[in-house]
């Protein structure tokens, strides 16, 4: 990456990946835009100032820093990020979810799309791949580090637990595992679901050295907190990030309930959105 | 009994495995092995000896397992996983679904104990479904070898093959009846004995119990033809249509579920093109039990004499 962009450039990235976000999940009348609106700042963070990676993309990913989406139903923020930072044209964002595209409904390598490097969809698996990879950084001597989003409702899966002992246990330390803590899941709250209790405790029982962000949709918050986790790399524990966001963040009828967990916008609810979304970079 | 194949030695197919894992860590450096908790009836000790830092032990965590080695694919390396076939394949059948199959993955799944002849322990740890999951993958190659030598040149050549690969071995001692240090070609059936009345395929440690059977069958007069399906998928079908034209029948026998085996991939290759009578040596829709692995292949019906009777059906319904 050349120069990073501001904080304040980063806001205005947001705000058109949001527009993104519904505007495909509209087109087609289905996909996932709670997790993705939630989401929005620490993807943005991630690829318009944190991550280290190259292109043209490779599936090698030797000295680079590398990213897995375990919770891979909110593919729309991860395909619109991955279009705005150049991985392929804005354009393809139109055939999200379309037959014949390489915008699966969840994340896919099958059709090659640029930026993807294993299929998610079904929870509870990233983590373990993100692990892998993370090792043979080591063994292959690669400096960088390997980042990987799960998220809350994931952890009743029991392979993250697996996944958690195993690294504190090899003292996989060049990993970055963020949580979506949004306290929502298909069903209702995680609370009514199946609670989770002390999350921090949980991680940091299993070994992992954990930091918080109070508030993962406020960017200055985020990018302080993420650097801050790069900075604990290297030093024999893996790092957990429990990210809290709102569902739905930046919209203001979505936000911060279930409902919108896998619902698509009707035309007047997509204008509603739209109008409280400055279009910064362009819609595709 | 005079059979077309003889035996000096006896060793599990396992260490058939063990042995080619450490040759491959002697000559390909991406080579690594990933075991849970059964590293030594997996025989992958010696490797783990000489390679520590590519030697993986995650524990009985096998989803992990699966998720960690198609992890390691990304930066070049090789995984091979180890551990029973009970846990190899439906344990983690999802994540070798998505993590691996569906991604294109570069992972060997190494499963020993596999079937009936894992003895003892009971029908808990026998799996005979392996087969069929790993062959309705799209993308997965499935490899039954047949003896130590053939595991070992198996496992040998799937490091050199792009893509994930079902391996499948077993816990007993069997006879050594392949050359040592044999060529391995994927897909590739091999003829063992040529005959005009009856084409028996086989696969894995029925391959032996096939060569027996050709031998009471020849005191009989009547000539089979024994071919070793070593590979499952992608199946040999014109080794197979080139064997049933010219004998009209055929029998399949496997150490597996006559659901979704290599019979039932026959009689589709068969049905297909050029139907003619079947029959299939393999479990009947049952769990196995605990036994002596003679006993078992015995009471299951998986033996020389059952092939034998197979291929005399057979050649009846022409």
């Amino acid at each position: 990456m050349d120069q990073k962009p501001t904080i304040n450039e980063l806001k205005k990235i947001s705000s058109q990946v949001r527009r993104d976000i519904v505007r495909m999940v509209h087109a087609v009348q289905s996909g996932h835009p709670g997790g993705s609106l939630g989401c929005t700042e620490f993807f943005v963070a991630l690829y318009f100032h944190l991550l280290d990676y190259k292109k043209p993309f490779n599936m090698d990913g030797q000295n680079e820093d590398l990213f897995f989406l375990s919770n891979g139903h909110i593919s729309p923020v991860w395909y619109s990020v991955l279009a705005r930072s150049g991985f392929f044209d804005v354009k393809e964002l139109s055939t999200f979810r379309k037959l014949n595209s390489r915008l699966q409904g969840h994340p896919a390598t099958e059709e090659g799309l640029e930026g993807i490097r294993v299929a998610s969809g079904s929870l509870g698996q990233g983590l373990s791949v993100a692990l892998g990879a993370a090792q043979v950084k080591k063994l292959n001597k690669d400096p960088k580090t390997v980042y990987v989003l799960m998220g809350d409702g994931e952890q009743q899966e029991g392979q993250v637990w697996e996944a958690a002992m195993y690294a504190a246990h090899n003292k996989i330390d060049n990993v970055i595992a963020t949580i979506d803590y949004n306290g929502q899941q298909i069903d209702g709250p995680l609370t009514e679901v199946l609670d989770l209790i002390d999350l921090k405790a949980k991680w940091e029982a299993f070994g992992w050295e954990v930091i918080t962000t109070a508030n993962g949709n406020d960017m200055d918050q985020l990018v302080a907190n993420l650097t801050k986790a790069k900075s604990l790399t290297g030093k024999g524990k893996p790092i957990l990030h429990i990210m809290t966001t709102a569902m739905g963040s930046g919209i203001d009828f979505m936000e911060g309930t279930h409902e919108w967990h896998g619902i698509a916008p009707n035309d007047e609810q997509l204008a509603r959105a739209l109008g409280q979304l400055e279009e910064t970079l362009g819609d595709y | 009994m005079n059979t077309k194949f003889t035996y000096t030695d006896k060793k599990d197919t396992r260490s058939g495995f063990g042995d080619g894992l450490l040759e491959l860590g002697r000559t390909n450096p991406n080579v690594v092995g990933l075991c849970a908790d059964l590293t030594g009836s997996l025989k992958m000790g010696a490797f783990k000896k000489e390679f520590p830092e590519r030697f993986f032990q995650v524990g009985i965590a096998e989803a992990n397992m699966i998720g960690l080695a198609a992890g390691m694919t990304i930066g070049g390396k090789i995984p091979f996983t180890g551990t029973f076939a009970n846990f190899s394949t439906g344990r983690v059948y999802d994540q070798i679904r998505q993590s691996v199959a569906y991604s294109g993955k570069n992972v060997k799944i190494c499963a020993s104990h596999a079937g009936l002849t894992l003895g003892e322990d009971g029908a808990t740890h026998q799996i005979l479904e392996d087969i069929g999951m790993m062959k309705m993958l799209p993308h997965m190659t499935v490899i039954n070898p047949c003896d130590y030598n053939q595991t070992k040149a198996a496992t040998i050549a799937i490091a050199e093959h792009e893509g994930p690969v079902y391996l499948r071995f077993g816990r007993p001692s069997m006879p050594i009846f392949t050359p040592a240090n044999q060529k391995f070609e994927i897909g590739k059936a091999w003829k063992m004995v040529d005959g005009k009345d009856v084409s028996i395929f086989a696969t894995g440690h029925l391959v032996w119990e096939a060569i027996l059977a050709e031998a009471i069958l020849a005191e009989k007069g009547i000539s089979a033809e024994i071919i070793n399906i070593h590979t499952i998928k992608p199946l040999d079908e014109e080794a197979i249509l080139v064997s049933v034209s010219k004998t009209g029948c055929a029998v399949s026998a496997e150490e597996h579920q006559i659901n979704g085996g290599l019979g039932e991939s026959i009689a589709n290759t068969l049905v297909r093109n050029n139907p003619k009578p079947l029959e299939m040596v393999a479990v009947k829709d049952s769990f196995g039990e605990s036994g002596t692995p003679a006993e078992l292949m015995k009471k299951y019906g998986l033996s020389a004499e059952n092939i034998v009777a197979a291929a005399l059906r057979a050649i009846e319904r022409k």
